[in-house]
């Protein structure tokens, strides 16, 4: 990415993603709802949940779900180690914490660098996602976190009227 | 500044000045009533009436003017107070309360509603004293309108003096009031002179705000009549002089009637305020939270150096000893902001008994024990709508009509009595009436209408239970009073919801005690840590009841894998925690572990666990907050380590086993199931 194109990151139609991967491909959320990033330890595992949902940890005395989006995405490889990170993103009020192998940039991407996703399959349906980000040879996907995390099958918020 | 930013504190003053008029009205010794005491109501409705004024709440104006007029008849003696005189008067008060909330929510009062009761008045008054012109008819309107002009008049001129010096007079005033009031017009700005004597004293004020706004600030403490607020422009004093001129011929002959009377409580009132503030409940529990980190940091502290086991010859463990006492101290001192006297919750029921009793031809005297007992604020709001449905209970079904209970040899006039009480870490609300008592034999026979089990050898303890099963009423006719049947349950909801237990202890013509147990703080619980494989749990130790090692002489296997234990005389099932909670590597032999009798929602069983760790006070944390609810856990704590432990619900806990008994491929994930599981709890 050019210099210029970071300088102009308050222009319309360019936004900022942090980057992340699971397993060898690479995705991206909106860097606005990141609240922090911390390593993964002291999950207390919660019964009778889906297997995504780790459990929960304190986040300096807040109680925080932590969910697994490898686990999430169906991967093969899920391993915990040093670089095993823990997004913690706010959305709707609420904070979850989001297992993730590595966080690696923070990116502007500009309107025109983002493509509208073809659909993949069952695991990650179009409505989660904000769409492809074209960066030279390298492609992310784009995540709306806010809807994935809020959505039924997520299972993290229960439904209005419950 | 703006003069809105003092509605809220109007709205609370006149709430609270509400109350109290209520209270005196109830206490009224009709024969013979204490001079003081219908002072006191005329002065709070007087209050009212002033602030009302000021912030141009109309139809408050009016009511309270009617009724302020009636009750300066009956403090002068002139008119006689009767019981039908004081519910009219109550009416009047309930009204005002409405009125004020429809204000509060940024609304006018219904109209209808204001002119009846302003009809109801106007028709007292001239029944009672035929003096229709003094009291209402055509001279009411008028007030209202006029007093509002001047208030109307005096801001005007403010835009251009806004900034400037106000001469604030004060007049007919004593000095301890005075040198309060001085005391809070310096907050406003800068004092430059005051001269004068008690009939008329003069105060200069150089500061920003408006006349209004210091006439807002002030009428809590004086009497609208006995202030005169003006702007005084450095330079043109012209218009403020006819300003400052008009009013006093207007107010001048009011304070003369009664000042001295009027004066004492109200300073009275201004030093009870000035030692205490409002806050925000919000504010307080976000200070628990900090306090609540601060044990945790402390205890994380401690266990860092325990395990390091460097310490330069025990000064750092001396520290931490300190810090931990500190930091316990303030908890405790932060938890004591939240308490408030269960007199907040019992003042509301002389009315709803002298109500009642109205209603149901009987007679009824209501004693209150215990005002002063602390509760936490929380609790108090929820325990009154349960409190509420035992009182009406008691005086619906518990205390006969005055002929039965002469037929019966007892005094015509029932009694109820409120008690509160803390015992430990609880506190012990009773409501006990001195009536016919619970009939077994009806209870039993309406159960098994119900189609509850119900066989005679239950004991009495047992089938009092029963009436808290849902839609059970024992009542041959319902009233609009109790009888429906819906509450006993939904009470024993509500307080279980608290973390507490209802009790109910009966005797055949003595009366029934309904004995409530809540625990003093939803904050902080008392914990008993249990692990299971490695993991470890919380169990509220207001469940707990005992703990045994299981003999094998003692277990009986039951069909579909369940197991019964035998503790003395009682069979109990035994749920394995690490199958509900779905932990991997604990103990499956219950001769190996260990069997936790315990009791939720009335049910008693065992829970096997590996190993009871200790007992603990833990701050509760809601898992709702950024989660949902779980199955079988009420909530979460943070342990010593930084760690989560999940606090387990004994009564949904319970649940648990069973349906997952039922349904061996249940999964909690499916939404069906946990709305199911929501309902039930």
């Amino acid at each position: 990415m050019s210099n210029a194109a970071k300088e102009t990151v308050a222009e319309a139609g360019s936004r900022e993603f942090l980057v992340f991967s699971l397993g060898d491909e690479e995705y991206a959320i909106d860097i606005l709802k990141v609240q922090e990033i911390r390593g993964y330890e002291n999950v207390t595992r919660i019964a009778n949940a889906p297997e995504f949902i780790k459990g929960v940890a304190n986040l300096r005395g807040i109680i925080v779900p932590i969910v697994d989006l490898r686990l999430k995405f169906r991967l093969e490889k899920v391993e915990y180690d040093e670089q095993t990170v823990v997004i913690v993103v706010n959305i709707e009020d609420r904070v979850v914490g989001i297992v993730v192998d590595r966080v690696s940039d923070v990116m502007t991407l500009e309107a025109e660098q983002i493509k509208p996703a073809p659909e993949f399959g069952v695991s990650l349906p179009l409505a989660y996602l904000d769409g492809l980000g074209n960066l030279d040879e390298r492609m992310l996907v784009l995540v709306n976190i806010e809807k994935l995390l809020t959505s039924e099958e997520m299972a993290l918020v229960e439904e209005v009227g419950e | 500044m703006d003069i809105t930013e003092f509605y809220d504190t109007f709205f609370e003053e006149a709430g609270e000045l509400l109350l109290e008029m209520e209270t005196h009205l109830l206490e009224l010794d009709l024969d013979a009533p204490d001079a003081e005491q219908l002072n006191a109501i005329f002065r709070a409705a007087h209050s009212i009436k002033g602030g009302a004024g000021t912030f141009g709440f109309e139809a408050l104006q009016r009511t309270t003017h009617l009724l302020e007029n009636l009750l300066d008849y009956t403090r002068r003696g002139e008119l006689a107070l009767r019981r039908d005189i004081v519910d009219i008067f109550l009416e009047a008060k309930d009204m005002l309360n409405d009125q004020l909330d429809a204000y509060r929510g940024g609304e006018e009062p219904d109209p209808e509603a204001l002119e009846r009761i302003c009809q109801t008045l106007r028709q007292l008054a001239l029944e009672e004293l035929g003096e229709d012109a003094d009291v209402g008819g055509g001279a009411v309107p008028e007030p209202a309108p006029r007093e509002k002009q001047e208030k109307n008049a005096e801001p005007a001129p403010q835009p251009e003096t806004a900034s400037g010096r106000h001469c604030v007079a004060l007049l007919d005033m004593v000095e301890k009031d005075r040198q309060l009031l001085v005391e809070e017009l310096a907050q406003l700005g800068d004092v430059e002179r005051q001269s004068g004597d008690d009939s008329r004293y003069e105060v200069i004020l150089q500061s920003t705000v408006s006349a209004a706004d210091i006439e807002a600030v002030m009428c809590f403490v004086a009497e609208p009549e006995q202030l005169q607020v003006s702007a005084l422009p450095a330079a043109q004093a012209a218009p403020a002089a006819t300003a400052e001129k008009a009013p006093p011929a207007k107010a001048g002959p009011p304070p003369a009637e009664a000042p001295a009377a009027k004066k004492k409580p109200a300073a009275a009132a201004k030093s009870g305020e000035s030692t205490s503030i409002r806050v925000p409940v919000s504010k307080v529990d976000q200070i628990i939270n900090l306090v609540g980190e601060l044990i945790i940091t402390q205890s994380m502290l401690n266990q860092q150096l325990e395990s390091s086991g460097s310490d330069d010859g025990g000064k750092l463990a001396n520290g931490l000893n300190l810090l931990a006492r500190n930091a316990r101290d303030l908890q405790e001192a932060v938890m004591s902001v939240r308490m408030v006297p269960m007199d907040y919750v019992f003042s509301r029921f002389p009315r709803l008994v002298r109500d009642l009793a109205g209603k149901l031809d009987k007679e009824v005297e209501l004693v209150t024990e215990g005002k002063s007992t602390e509760l936490d604020k929380g609790l108090t709001e929820k325990i009154i709508d349960p409190l509420t449905h035992l009182v009406r209970n008691s005086l619906d079904h518990g205390i006969e009509s005055p002929e039965r209970r002469e037929a019966a040899g007892k005094s015509r006039s029932g009694c109820l009595t409120l008690s509160a009480q803390h015992q430990g870490g609880n506190i012990l609300i009773e409501v006990a009436d001195d009536g016919g008592g619970l009939n077994r034999e009806k209870i039993l026979a309406r159960a098994r209408e119900n189609g509850l089990s119900a066989p005679d050898s239950m004991s009495d303890e047992e089938v009092w239970q029963l009436i808290f099963a849902p839609g059970f009423s024992t009542a041959e006719a319902v009233s609009d009073v109790s009888g429906r049947g819906v509450g006993m349950d939904v009470v024993k909801r509500n307080i279980q919801s608290m973390g507490g237990r209802v009790e109910i202890l009966s005797q055949p013509g003595q009366g029934t005690t309904t004995r409530i147990v809540l625990p003093l703080t939803l904050a902080i619980l008392d914990g008993m840590s249990i692990r299971v494989g490695t993991e470890t749990f919380i169990l509220p130790v207001t469940g707990v009841i005992e703990s045994l090692q299981p003999q094998p002489d003692d277990l009986f296997p039951m069909a579909g894998g369940d197991l019964l234990l035998k503790v003395r005389e009682d069979y109990l099932p035994l749920v394995a925690t690490h199958s509900a909670m779905e932990v991997d590597g604990a103990e499956t032999d219950p001769t190996r572990a260990i069997a936790v009798i315990v009791q939720g929602e009335g049910r008693r069983y065992a829970l096997m666990v590996d190993e009871l760790v200790g007992q603990q006070q833990v701050v509760v944390k809601n898992l709702e907050t950024n989660y949902r609810k779980v199955p079988g856990v009420s909530a979460a704590t943070i342990l010593g380590d930084g760690s989560v432990a999940l606090i387990l619900d004994i009564a949904g806990l319970d649940r648990l086993g069973q349906s997952k008994k039922e349904n061996p491929i249940f999964a909690a994930a499916s939404p069906a199931r946990s709305a199911q599981e929501i309902e039930l709890t």
